[in-house]
């Protein structure tokens, strides 16, 4: 099990027991996350689970895939740590990751 | 007077769903007339996920979404249905004579004895970007959609976006407008490698302007544009511009299904399961824009549905004919409608 943890953008904290394997968007929906929508289940097709990666995990987390950065045109205010949180997986080396939930998706 | 356009059965929206209609209702001797918002068939699979491949269709243990519209479209090619894109359905009314009588957005009319509802998660349109105080200027200074060229003449346009329709138009309005900047939060582009080089030469001959970023506010008065606030990579820009075409791309909206008098349940049309019918006779409602107990949003569901709902339409388009249950397989008079006897 992996350790994660959601910033909600009104700062609630989110800390969840992630199963290797799963990816982090499946993770905020399970428990709640509110400003994940995810509304094509996971698809990459959608743009509304878009995340921030805290500045400290972006070397480990990684960059986008080119088919993410297509989608991450259509997110909103989108940063350079800005990331679909359905095309990342969890893993060991994750352990303790941390990622904020944007004012709004798309 | 509008010329009327009259069919068997009119079917609103071509998402793999109601393309199956067209076969189910074909075999029984049903004509049909699709109508859908987007420019070609196919839905969501053709506009959400065309290269993502899908399992759980019965014995295509794997297929494209693409792929799954073609050999739809290949499927039902011998019944001949009719097509209207790139139009909304704005009504729906019932006629003295039972039948209904469909309009679009732009003013065309059809007839039809029976309509079948595959709206799916409702139509496709544009996204509005996440810009404050935006919706002030739609239509008047701000537009997702180009209907004519000619409207762009003289005008500083800023178009924003880097897929195809942002390209496309970048190349088609450049002549026209008296300025042209093209804005994308990258520098790199998802439309077809084709059109960027063409837009690079543009803009190497000074013909158009590029500007990496995003667009965060607009300026302007009484819904005319002046300029728009670009924040790039390193600071903000202020581009003059008196017409802003957003290329966003498409969400779905449930859009004017809610206005035609049928009853829904939180966007969704209840139906009964034996025919698929909504709350008016004679209107169907089949596919992910349907609600009974159990509904699953699948492809396969929408199929099931679409052969039972055929069933019941027959009975109301031709009240007098007996439906004898056949096998394609083995129905020579099957056979017959699909082309394959010699
Ligand atoms: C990423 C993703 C992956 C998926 N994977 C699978 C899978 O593996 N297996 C599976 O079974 N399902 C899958 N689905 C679900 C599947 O795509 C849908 O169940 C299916 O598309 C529903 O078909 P439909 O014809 O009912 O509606 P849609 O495909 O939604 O088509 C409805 C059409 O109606 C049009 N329309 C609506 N209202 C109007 C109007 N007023 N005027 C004009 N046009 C209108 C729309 O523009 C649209 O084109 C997936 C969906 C997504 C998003
Ligand atoms: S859930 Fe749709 S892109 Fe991630």
């Amino acid at each position: 099990m992996t350790k994660l943890t959601f910033i909600a953008f009104d700062g609630a904290t989110f800390e969840v027991e992630a199963e290797n394997g799963s990816t982090v968007m499946e993770n905020a929906i399970r428990n709640g996350v509110p400003g994940i929508e995810a509304e094509c289940g996971g698809a990459c097709a959608c743009a509304t689970c878009h995340v921030y990666v805290d500045e400290e995990w972006t070397d480990v987390v990684g960059q986008p895939e080119a088919m993410e950065e297509d989608m991450l045109d259509f997110a909103y205010e989108v940063q350079p740590n800005s990331r679909l949180s359905c095309q990342i997986r969890v893993r060991e080396e994750l352990d303790g990751l941390v990622v904020r939930v944007p004012e709004r998706q798309a | 007077m509008t010329q009327v356009t009259k069919t068997d059965v009119l079917i609103v929206g071509a998402g793999p769903v109601g393309l199956f209609a067209v076969f189910e209702l074909g075999l029984l001797d049903l004509k049909c007339h699709l109508i859908d918002i987007l420019d070609r068939p196919g839905g969501q699979c053709a506009e959400l996920y065309p290269e993502k491949p899908i399992y759980d269709i019965p014995a295509l243990p794997v297929v494209s979404g693409q792929e799954l519209v073609d050999r739809l479209m290949e499927q039902i090619r011998p019944f001949d249905p009719q097509f209207t894109f790139s139009r909304i359905v704005a009504s729906l009314e019932r006629l003295p004579d039972g039948g209904f009588r469909v309009t679009t957005d732009e003013g065309e009319a059809f007839e039809a004895k029976v309509v079948v509802i595959a709206a799916g998660g409702g139509s496709f349109q544009p996204k509005r970007p996440p810009i404050p105080g935006i919706e002030a200027y739609e239509g008047k200074s701000v537009f997702y959609a180009v209907r004519r060229m000619e409207a762009f003449r003289g005008e500083d346009l800023l178009i924003v976006g880097g897929g195809d329709s942002a390209l496309d138009w970048t190349l088609n309005l450049q002549p026209v407008a008296r300025r042209l900047t093209l804005v994308h939060r990258r520098p790199e582009f998802r439309a077809a490698p084709d059109s960027v080089n063409k837009m690079l030469a543009l803009k190497e001959a000074g013909k158009i302007d590029f500007q990496v970023g995003q667009v965060k506010a607009l300026t302007g008065e009484n819904g005319m544009l002046k300029s728009a606030t670009v924040k790039g990579p390193q600071d903000e820009v202020e581009i003059a511009c008196t017409r802003l075409l957003p290329f966003f791309g498409l969400t779905m909206k449930l859009g004017p299904v809610a206005e035609w008098g049928i009853n829904l349940n939180e966007n969704l049309i209840p139906v009964d399961t034996e025919k698929f019918e909504t709350s008016e006779p004679g209107i169907f409602a089949i596919g992910d824009i349907n609600h009974y107990p159990g509904k699953l949003k699948l492809i396969l569901s929408g199929f099931h549905e679409a052969a039972l709902m055929a069933q019941a339409a027959k009975r109301i388009v031709h009240p007098n004919e007996k439906v004898v249950f056949q096998y394609t397989t083995s129905s020579t008079s099957l056979q017959k409608k699909l082309g394959v006897l010699d």
